[in-house]
């Protein structure tokens, strides 16, 4: 399966050249971008592992460039994300999230069914590759 | 032309001698008074009879919306009246429509009960509207000072907490209303969700006539479609939803119906605008107490918003529901099917979206608006939307919308799910192409043919659709061109 997660999934896997160009717009409105990665790609895991601060005050996006390939060294075989944080009073929140890198092999979801009362059935989603240890999701 | 007459208020024992006495002598009309920031302002449109005196026509509408009767009452004596009529401070012919006339009138905020629409709209538009002396009448603007704004709970989620809790961020949302929008099965009707979503949609959305019929009670759809979501999300990784329509006859319905949808993990339930004001409020107090995305069609709307002449401009209605607390509202698509001019609608998707409304005469917003941290609200594009017209849906529209194409995605050539996927790359590439510099509205058709070299279902809704436009005069375009800037 392809993980579609993030605001350009559904076009091919970003070059460097296409992350640098949106990296640049979300800097060029004023907002911090950050590197993020997680080998648990779950659709509410909130909270993926941050490969540093928000580069707050970094007026280029070859800086981003650079720490999504730092980030690829050593976490080349997970999902990384570039995103962008909105300071802005009424938004203070992401404002852009995009998929830089990810797995060679995503071996998807689970859907767990559990049968309850009358016709109604709870619902489960797992990934297959977080039924391993962290750290040796994807290998 | 009718006379436009400067009345002066009566004063005095005088003014309460028994008898009829025009309302703009009895205090409804007073044309040196300053609107405090506490007053609640409404802008008509009157249409006063031919031979009726507009100022007259404006102080009957103040005094029909606020305290007074058809005859002079004594026991108006009994209370602070001069604080309590509502005053017609202002009166202009407006540009190109004889017989028109735009009346302001400032009401004092303990006329309303706070946070309370029915009690606002009625006075605002109670009796008032069907006052002989006018052949037509038409709220167009209200100015909602922000201490009585305060008083509502303001949107249950919000556009930035929406996000966060669907994790999408940068573009607009795409949905898709499920079509035949009657008949089909539970089952079958679970079918296009599942499809629409895998395919790349964030939502799907039931009808606003789709409740619970002979041909699918509404816990067979809720049943197959909440299936259809999660097996959605499993294959994609994402977040999905489907409007959940819980509409119903009885408030107690309603709540059994949007718990159970609670119950079976949707993130989103549905009303329509028909239910009225207060069980709207009733459910977004619901929404917020739940954890859920309250997604509001705006059924009906039409048979009072269309017309220029008489009604309720769909702006007023936009601020009432970002009161009431609703956190997505159809708006208009300006391209798709359905009335809606450019100028008019960018002034509605800024009173959903801005923390502030300046005044903008050429977009139909007469007054300034704070909006006092209220929650944004989500405005909705949908019927007659298509892949094509992606260039031109982001450029009017932004990024904080939900497009919801139904046919464009069900009457895809090659299935639901590849017009779902025709969408879905169509809007990335825009917005990739929007934010890399380019000029999309005039490279839009050459950046969506370079997308759908790679993705074939793009290129076959391109093939499709390619002429499909609505293209007709608009019933309601603003009265007001822009004006040039003045530069010193």
């Amino acid at each position: 399966m392809r993980l579609t997660q993030g605001t350009f999934s559904f076009l091919p896997d970003f070059t460097d050249e296409d992350i640098r160009l949106q990296a640049q717009y979300a800097i060029d409105q004023g907002w911090a971008v950050s590197v993020e990665y997680t080998d648990d790609p779950h659709p509410k895991n909130s909270y993926w592992e941050m490969w540093g601060h928000p580069m707050f005050d970094n007026p280029d996006a070859a800086a981003v460039v650079f720490e999504v390939n730092e980030c690829r060294k050593e976490h080349g075989g997970k999902y990384i994300r570039v995103i962008a944080f909105d300071s802005t009073p009424g938004w203070e929140s992401i404002r852009m999230s995009f998929i830089a890198n990810r797995p060679a092999e995503e071996p998807g979801f689970k859907l767990i069914r559990q049968e309850c009362e009358g016709r109604t059935v709870r619902y489960t989603i797992q990934s297959y590759a977080s039924d391993r240890p962290e750290g040796h999701r994807y290998a | 032309m009718n006379k436009m007459t400067d009345a002066k208020t009566v004063t005095g024992a005088k003014r309460y001698a028994a008898g009829v006495m025009k309302y703009a002598q009895m205090g409804y009309w007073e044309p040196d008074y300053v609107p405090k920031d506490t007053d609640v302002i409404a802008l008509f449109r009157i249409t006063p009879q031919d031979g009726v005196d507009a100022i007259e026509a404006a102080a009957a509408v103040a005094g029909e919306s606020s305290t007074a009767t058809w005859t002079v009452v004594w026991t108006d004596r009994l209370t602070a009246c001069d604080k309590y009529r509502a005053k017609a401070y202002r009166v202009d012919p407006v540009p190109n429509a004889e017989g028109e006339y735009f009346a302001y009138i400032a009401y004092d905020l303990d006329l309303f009960e706070e946070g309370s629409i029915a009690n606002l709209t009625a006075s605002i538009i109670g009796n008032v509207f069907g006052f002989k002396p006018l052949k037509a009448l038409r709220l167009e603007d209200m100015r909602l000072p922000v201490a009585y704004i305060k008083t509502f709970q303001g949107p249950a989620t919000g556009i930035v907490v929406e996000r966060e809790r669907l994790n999408c961020y940068g573009r607009p949302l795409l949905g898709a209303t499920v079509k035949p929008k009657l008949g089909l099965s539970g089952r079958n009707y679970g079918r296009v969700v599942y499809e629409a979503l895998k395919g790349g949609l964030d939502f799907t959305k039931d009808d606003e006539n789709i409740n619970s019929q002979p041909f699918m009670h509404w816990r067979d759809r809720f049943l197959y479609c909440m299936e259809a979501v999660n097996r959605a999300s499993a294959a994609t990784g994402e977040v999905k939803g489907t409007y959940l329509n819980v509409t119903a006859g009885t408030m107690e319905e309603m709540y059994e119906r949007a718990e159970f949808a609670k119950s079976l993990g949707s993130v989103i339930i549905m009303i329509d605008l028909v239910i009225g004001y207060t069980a709207i409020q009733s459910m977004a107090k619901w929404a917020r107490d739940n954890d859920m995305i309250l997604h509001l069609h705006r059924a009906g709307h039409s048979t009072y918003t269309r017309q220029r002449s008489h009604g309720v401009s769909f702006r007023v209605i936009a601020k009432w529901m970002r009161l009431a607390g609703v956190d997505h509202l159809h708006a208009g698509t300006v391209v798709g099917k359905l009335e809606g001019d450019p100028a008019t609608t960018k002034g509605y998707y800024d009173i959903f979206r801005e923390e502030y409304n300046p005044m903008a005469l050429e977009n139909g917003i007469f007054f300034d608006q704070d909006w006092a941290s209220l929650n944004k609200m989500m405005p909705v594009a949908s019927g007659g939307i298509h892949a094509g017209q992606m260039h031109q849906l982001l450029t009017y529209l932004g990024e904080d919308v939900v497009l919801q194409f139904g046919g464009g995605t069900i009457g895809h050539p090659h299935g639901i799910a590849a017009g779902a996927t025709a969408n879905r790359v169509a809007l990335e590439a825009m917005v990739y192409a929007r934010n890399a510099g380019r000029d999309i509205w005039n490279e839009g058709p050459d950046i969506l043919r370079d997308a759908a070299k790679t993705c074939t279902p793009l290129e076959q809704a391109l093939e499709v659709w390619k002429d499909v436009t609505f293209d007709y005069a608009s019933t309601d375009a603003p009265d007001f061109a822009p004006t040039p800037e003045v530069s010193a």
